[in-house]
């Protein structure tokens, strides 16, 4: 098992998608928000991700993919 | 000793002990160090600073690590330059330039690793960890080995091979990841979470941060105790700038400052502002990875992530942890965020050296051309003390400026030389 925690932004038409119930009903993940702002064009989800390694990994492959951005917590991890 | 009394959520001011950790376990806000400061007040002064050693430790107190013994290369006390030659260049009377291109590994990493290399001995760990585009990777190798710990950095695959051997020298781990800036990111987050390392910017964020306030701590003793009326300082995570300003309200609530009676801090330690604090913070971003100017110009209080297409590699952090936090500090400050386009970096690093003789990387052009525009706009007044930061050195970045290479090529004959030279500069002998 294993757990991550990420940051969802979501843009545009994207804001009105279920993507976070889908991410759980697909991929068997129990996904529990902490903290999110939406709004009507932008949005974001704070949230832990919990489930198979394999399983959160194609999750946020499939997030990626639907145009939503997948981030760490903290920000860039990367620095100059 | 560090008068550290714990860690705090920045978003639920949930309360944590000083251990090894960044993000809050309930809302998972970012973590900021909670100081005594009762017990500074009482310990620190004027001149148990100047006693102090020249470097970022010299204000130990104010730091929260350790300052007995710590891991110092001599990070920090770089010089902070007259710019007499490019304030005639902008028509700025009272310009200063912060050179912090001079730390031991070239840059102003030094001061935050040096901080989170000591916390790391502290707390016990043996190897210390980065993911980075260039400065951070040197700095942590560097640190690493003046403290005996093993070091593990992390670069893209793609990073030019002068920022690698600037690096790999000092004897880390190094490990190349071929992928995208964002699944770069991703693995090294999964990594920092899953090994029992010091990732600096990861679980010892909050101690590493606090090594930024010595960039303002040195600019006001430098200045004989004063803040400046500007500062210019260029932003990726939005960090260094947040603390830059923390800086300035430490000496002012603490009764460091010239003509400054001290203050208390109050319940938010991380959002004091002493109302002689009148410093107007100016950030400059480069074009192609701006998310904090975007925000500011848009009017917005939260920040849109950007993937990053700039020059200034050293300034490219696409999603800026601090970002919201700095936007507070432009605002409260009366200060501006100005994105500099691509194609005057180069520009701003060129004026730097011929004005100044000072050779800065990217970062530095973002710099010194965010301040050209404040100048001509009228932002920054003609007579008003001005700081301008330089935090790299431009031996990091040398592909930039490859087109100022155009030698005099000569016959080795005084005939041929002449006839060189006074077909360039129109000199004769």
């Amino acid at each position: 098992m294993g757990r991550q925690r990420v940051k969802f932004t979501f843009e545009g038409e994207l804001v009105k998608e279920p993507i976070i119930y889908m991410l759980g009903r697909d991929f068997h993940l129990v996904t529990n928000i902490r903290r999110a702002d939406v709004g009507e064009s932008i949005g974001w989800v704070v949230l832990e991700l919990d489930g198979e390694k394999e399983e959160i990994e194609r999750g946020l492959q499939w997030v990626s993919s639907t145009g939503v951005r997948v981030d760490p917590v903290s920000g860039d991890v990367v620095q100059g | 000793m560090a008068f550290v009394s714990g860690l705090r959520c920045r978003e639920c001011s949930r309360e944590y002990p000083a251990e090894a950790l960044n993000v809050c376990d309930f809302c998972f806000g970012p973590l900021e160090v909670v100081y005594d400061y009762a017990t500074i007040a009482e310990v620190v002064s004027r001149d148990r600073i100047a006693a102090g050693p020249l470097s970022i430790w010299r204000y130990q107190d104010l730091l929260p690590a350790s300052g007995e013994d710590p891991v110092d290369i001599m990070a920090g006390y770089t010089p902070l330059l007259k710019a007499k030659n490019l304030g005639k260049r902008l028509g700025l009377n009272n310009l200063y330039v912060k050179n912090d291109s001079v730390n031991p590994s070239y840059s102003f990493k030094d001061r935050v690793v040096s901080v989170a290399a000591t916390k790391a001995l502290e707390f016990g760990f043996e190897t210390i960890a980065c993911a980075s585009t260039g400065n951070l990777a040197c700095s942590v190798a560097a640190h690493a080995a003046r403290a005996g710990m093993r070091s593990v950095v992390f670069i893209p695959s793609d990073l030019e091979r002068g920022k690698v051997i600037g690096a790999a020298v000092y004897g880390p781990t190094m490990v190349a990841v071929d992928g995208t800036y964002d699944e770069v990111n991703r693995l090294c987050s999964e990594v920092g979470d899953n090994y029992p390392w010091a990732f600096v910017n990861i679980n010892m964020r909050p101690y590493y941060a606090e090594g930024s306030k010595t960039l303002g701590y040195e600019v006001a003793e430098q200045l004989g105790w004063r803040i400046p009326d500007h500062v210019v300082i260029p932003s990726a995570s939005g960090a260094m700038f947040t603390k830059i300003w923390k800086g300035f309200n430490e000496l002012a609530c603490l009764g460091l400052l010239e003509g400054v009676p001290p203050l208390t801090f109050g319940a938010d330690q991380n959002t004091v502002h002493h109302p002689a604090i009148t410093t107007r913070m100016h950030m400059t971003q480069a074009e192609g990875c701006a998310p904090i100017v975007n925000a500011w110009a848009a009017g917005q209080s939260q920040v849109r992530p950007v993937r990053p297409d700039s020059i200034a590699k050293s300034l490219a952090i696409g999603n800026p942890a601090d970002g919201i936090y700095a936007l507070r500090v432009i605002k409260e400050s009366g200060g501006s965020a100005y994105a500099v386009p691509e194609s005057e970096v180069v520009a701003g690093i060129k004026l730097l050296a011929e004005t100044e003789g000072i050779f800065t990387e990217t970062a530095g052009g973002v710099t010194v051309s965010g301040l050209k525009h404040l100048a001509e706009s009228g932002a920054i007044g003609p007579d008003q003390l001005t700081v301008a930061y330089i935090t790299g050195n431009g031996l990091k970045t040398q592909e930039a400026v490859e087109d100022v290479v155009n030698p005099l090529t000569v016959k080795p004959t005084m005939s041929s030389f002449e006839e060189a030279l006074e077909g360039r500069v129109g000199i004769r002998s």
